[in-house]
């Protein structure tokens, strides 16, 4: 029971945590429960297909048609992440201003969600294949222990989603003003965390074969996975900001150059305009 | 069927050479068992493992000091390709079934 506990409750938490970012960087848009709520339910559609079609997908592209799969939707992911950012870098502050006048709709907002359910889709898609999988094995073997590990997966189940909860009630517990800027931040990482994972599943499929030796290793300090608090929270900001216990100079470029690119375009789309933009506050 | 399985292997040995230069290191999985539990490696070069499932149902290779994760459906092989390593012990485990699943790859 255990051992299902700990691999639901794992690939929950990883999707679980982005859900609860989008669902903070979008407070106050209209209809984003609606989004968000389609989001996961095309992950879940997606990863039953996936777990459905595992074969199939692995023996893609000389075998490596998993990794190349996995590193597709991740830089999917970035993109929507990036393209997120980066508008509400142009739209935010019209955005906050709007909340203070209440009750008008934020539709501005709602562009960018289809970008934020995409996101949502591919995280639960990512983490609900191998859940999928899992459990088809559990389901598959029968006998008298599948009914524990089946209450092990719903716990782990429940026990993610209530640390995905935490992170989304302590995001809003930030003041409505600094929120978009922190979530802004927390995108960004996360955006640069994807990139540098999908390096290495681009890697193991035997492409961009270069700087793949292990810059560092703090394993011995907070490993990256396994069992234990450590490895959770090893895991957790792993999924969160990228971390990695052995990270290769590869993954260190796309992390970074993932971090400055947002971060360029951001400042770009926010080059103060002659026009209208800056009008009302110059009539202040 | 067969015109597939020759389909197929007129595009493997189609591949660039570098694609798969280094020898496959067999491994079977069978009865959630990996055999053999223990894999040499020579290191400071990249090495691939093909690993065989010949269980009703999909296996995780996961290891984290590997950086791997690779599912391998029921009765199917696959590809896992690891990075050239440091010298050492880099436990590996099938993630569904990780309680009799384990092996390590010492390089060496």
């Amino acid at each position: 029971m255990l051992s299902s506990l700990i691999i639901v409750f794992r690939e929950v938490i990883e999707a679980g945590l982005i859900v609860g970012i989008v669902l903070a960087a979008t407070k106050g848009v209209l209809g984003r429960g609606l989004w968000v709520t389609l989001g996961v339910m095309a992950g879940v559609a997606g990863a039953c297909l996936v777990a459905l079609f595992a074969g199939e997908i692995s023996n893609l592209f000389e075998g490596s048609g998993q990794e190349l799969f996995n590193a597709t939707i991740l830089l999917l992911a970035v993109m929507m992440l990036t393209w997120h950012n980066v508008w509400m870098a142009s739209h935010g502050r019209e955005i906050a201003r709007e909340m203070k006048a209440m009750g008008a709709a934020v539709s501005a907002g709602q562009k960018t969600l289809t970008a934020l359910a995409i996101v949502v889709a591919v995280a639960v898609l990512r983490e609900g294949s191998e859940v999928v999988l899992f459990l088809y094995g559990i389901a598959a073997q029968g006998g008298q222990t599948t009914a524990s590990l089946l209450l092990g997966g719903v716990l782990g189940l429940a026990g993610g989603a209530a640390m995905s909860a935490l992170m989304y009630f302590g995001l809003l517990s930030i003041p409505a003003h600094r929120l978009f800027s922190v979530t802004g931040w927390l995108i960004t990482l996360l955006a640069a965390g994807m990139a540098a994972q999908a390096v290495l599943f681009i890697q193991s499929a035997g492409y961009l074969q270069v700087l793949m030796s292990p810059l560092w290793d703090t394993s011995w300090l907070l490993p990256e996975g396994g069992e234990g608090v450590a490895g959770i929270i090893g895991r957790m900001l792993h999924t969160l900001i990228g971390y990695s216990d052995q990270p290769n100079g590869m993954q260190l470029i796309a992390y970074l150059g993932t971090i400055v690119t947002i971060n360029v375009l951001m400042r770009v789309v926010n080059q103060p305009r002659p026009i209208p933009a800056a009008a009302p506050n110059a009539a202040e | 069927m067969q015109i597939r399985s020759l389909a197929a292997a007129v595009f493997v040995a189609a591949l660039p050479v570098s694609a798969l230069a280094e020898t496959p290191l067999g491994l079977t999985l069978k009865d959630h068992k990996f055999t053999p539990s223990t894999i040499h490696v020579k290191a400071g070069q990249p090495n691939v493992i093909t690993m065989t499932n010949n269980d009703d149902t999909a296996e995780e290779f996961d290891s984290s000091s590997l950086k791997v994760e690779k599912v391998v459906a029921g009765h199917s092989s696959g590809h896992i390709r690891l990075r050239p390593l440091a010298p050492g012990k880099y436990p590996f485990m099938g993630e569904y079934h990780s309680a009799t699943a384990q092996g390590v790859v010492i390089a060496e």
